[in-house]
């Protein structure tokens, strides 16, 4: 096993127990199931993951419509069928009918790889499960051909999930599990200047109070989070804006310009603008 | 040690399970966590708990268990073998500050006063403003000790204690009982899901068509089959009025949910108990009323019956003829129930009142003999445990209680 570290990357920022969720993972060759709010970095860690550690990463995302089995392989009985139908010569060997899964594909790379599943809670509530001995022995057997497939390297498998369901027992007691809490001020500083490091230190700074002041309002329906500061800030700083018009002590301008890219729902910049309009009438 | 954690754990009702315990013990083994309090927290935390919502129970009870270990940590501090120190002091001095510091005495002298240093730690728990060079940088709290050196010469890197993660109690929030929401309601009712297929043939059957035309010798024989619908029927049964009035905002999430979720929701109301007749408009509840008999008898019992009340009321209202406070009721409640439980063996009553307050209730004490223990609180995790009793195959002789 090789001693290789994950310690963030000049573009991700992890924090210390985020370091050493990987890191355990990795280990151990155990799975890990990242949970967290929208926003906060989920997909992007297996992305850092690969390059940090310079593996080949394979990405499965997950959708509603998705089976388990399609991670492994999929037998396209169709073309086959209109291959005999026309004569083709391929169709006596079924192996050109079976195309490989993700998981598949990250089982033959020739260096330990890094796959990613994404989303795994928005698939039918049966799709974990139809995984475990996959994750746990990292093997399967293909039916159609009667063979087995055992992965070269145990993959560094790095699951993600927005909560929309839970996941079976089973299912988690094979995977080691981290919650990604929003990052404090000074970690989401730090943040920001690894994504544009030449930003004035004026406007970040006015920029996060703002940023913390939409996500302290209560009652918000969506929470701004880590990728929508950014996108604001890339916003702000396309347009230009001083740092001064962000300072709401000028009671006339309190919501922040550009507000849509941290806003995303009607209800919430109504919500906003009629806290804003009453804090004005106590002043 | 580590045993007796996992039982605590288990007891303040953190499910942790023996292949979690194991692979925790596999981590400390790889030598994940090393010499901080801070890891062996997150490390602990990463195999055992998972699921956010028991996080601020791990910290409690870990907190408890813990308490002064990190004292030990420090005493494993004082004891370091010097070759530890030397990376140390690799880490903690720059070039410069080790030349001079080789000018003044013996690399040895160093060595020894660092290890003075590391005592004094021992005593004063905050980063201190001794440490050469690095500022404030702990060498075995966050981003600890480590052969290679994660942090080398990152003077920002504050140390916070580990004590102060989990005694911060961050993820109090999460624990329990959060509020229902009309997309969680979905979700836990998502698994009353029963699909089959019934209806029109109209989607193309793969593997039937495969294997027919393979029986066909080759010749395509297509197969059509009806789509796979949710075929689970829900009869819905909703308390309203007097003191569920506390309660409507969830009842009507949760009625709203399950509308958009079953295709086939049947739903009436009642007050306080279910007696002889029924209701499914609330403003014409007099008016237009239908028999709990008919009841019975429309619908199969292979409909899922839940029912949605607090329960409290008098004992009377339930045991006694003429009990009802609205009516004159010839039969008494507790008859009723037990009907309706002999037909329709999917059964479950959702109380949104606290659970820890149905045992100084008589009439929920009673309402939960008749239902046969199946009544569930109206949070998320009542929810779950609803719809897994209603999966469940009904028993084969279900006792009437009472």
């Amino acid at each position: 096993m090789s001693t290789q570290r994950f310690t963030g990357t000049d573009r991700y920022i992890a924090t210390d127990d985020l370091r050493m969720a990987v890191n355990a993972a990795v280990t151990l060759a155990r799975p890990l199931l990242i949970k967290g709010e929208p926003g906060t970095g989920k997909t992007q860690l297996a992305l850092e993951v690969a390059e940090a550690l310079g593996r080949p990463i394979f990405e499965w995302h997950v959708k509603s419509t998705s089976k388990a089995q399609q991670g492994l392989y999929e037998y396209d009985a169709v073309s086959r069928l209109r291959d005999s139908q026309l004569g083709d010569a391929r169709v006596a060997d079924i192996r050109n009918y079976i195309v490989r899964g993700k998981l598949w594909e990250a089982f033959e790379s020739d260096v330990q790889p890094v796959l990613l599943i994404d989303e795994i809670d928005k698939a039918d509530i049966e799709f974990p499960n139809d995984l475990l001995r996959e994750l746990d022995r990292m093997e399967f057997y293909v039916h159609e051909t009667r063979e087995l497939v055992r992965a070269r390297h145990r993959p560094i498998i790095i699951i993600t999930s927005n909560n929309e369901k839970e996941l079976p027992d089973a299912f988690l007691r094979r995977c080691f599990f981290h919650y990604i809490r929003f990052p404090d001020p000074s970690t989401m500083e730090k943040i920001v200047e690894v994504h544009y490091p030449n930003l004035k230190r004026e406007l970040l700074a006015e920029a996060l109070s703002a940023f913390y002041k939409v996500r302290e309002t209560p009652g918000l329906k969506k929470k701004p989070s880590t990728s929508e500061l950014l996108d604001w800030i890339k916003l702000l700083l396309a347009e230009d804006i001083p740092p001064e018009v962000l300072r709401s002590d000028d009671p006339k301008k309190a919501i922040p310009p550009l507000h849509g890219a941290l806003l995303k729902n009607e209800q919430d910049v109504h919500l906003f603008e009629q806290l804003v309009f009453l804090n004005r009438r106590v002043r | 040690m580590l045993v007796r954690f996992f039982f605590e754990l288990r007891n303040a009702g953190v499910p942790v399970s023996l292949t979690e315990f194991l692979s925790l013990l596999q981590a400390l083994e790889a030598r994940v966590a090393f010499c901080s309090a801070e890891e062996f927290y997150w490390l602990a935390r990463l195999a055992l708990v998972k699921d956010e919502r028991h996080f601020d129970r791990f910290d409690r009870v870990f907190a408890e268990h813990f308490a002064g270990a990190e004292r030990l940590f420090q005493k494993l501090v004082a004891e370091v073998p010097a070759e530890w120190l030397q990376s140390l002091a690799q880490r903690l001095f720059t070039e410069e500050e080790r030349a001079k510091v080789e000018s003044l005495g013996s690399w040895d002298k160093l060595l020894e006063t660092l290890r003075k240093r590391l005592e004094e730690q021992k005593e004063r728990h905050e980063g201190g403003n001794k440490w050469v060079g690095t500022g404030g940088t702990s060498p075995f709290g966050s981003g600890g000790y480590n052969p290679e050196g994660i942090r080398i010469g990152n003077a920002g890197a504050r140390q916070r204690r580990a004590v102060k993660v989990w005694e911060a109690r961050e993820y109090r929030n999460f624990d329990d009982q959060r509020e229902l929401g009309t997309r969680n309601l979905k979700m836990a009712l998502r698994r009353l899901r029963k699909f089959a297929r019934q209806g029109a043939a109209d989607e193309l059957d793969l593997d039937g068509t495969i294997d027919a035309t393979a029986r066909n010798a080759g010749w395509l024989d297509l197969k059509l089959r009806p789509e796979r619908r949710n075929a689970v029927k829900v009869l819905l049964l909703l308390d309203v009025g007097g003191s569920m009035e506390d309660h409507v905002r969830v009842c009507e999430e949760l009625f709203s949910a399950a509308r958009s979720e079953f295709r086939h929701l049947e739903y009436f109301y009642f007050h306080n108990f279910i007696y002889e007749n029924l209701w499914k408009d609330n403003r014409r509840r007099h008016a237009e009323r239908t028999r709990t008999f008919d009841l019975l008898r429309t619908f199969n019992p292979d409909y899922r019956v839940i029912f949605v009340g607090d329960a409290a009321m008098s004992p009377y209202e339930i045991v006694q003829p003429g009990g009802s406070v609205e009516h004159f009721n010839e039969e008494a409640g507790s008859l009723w129930m037990q009907r309706m439980t002999a037909h329709f063996p999917h059964l479950v009553w959702l109380n949104p009142e606290p659970e820890e307050r149905w045992e100084w209730t008589p009439s929920i004490r009673l309402t939960q003999q008749l239902v046969s223990g199946r009544m569930f609180p109206l949070t998320l995790d009542g929810l779950d445990r609803a719809t897994a009793a209603l999966r469940r195959k009904p028993a084969l002789s279900s006792a009437p209680a009472g």
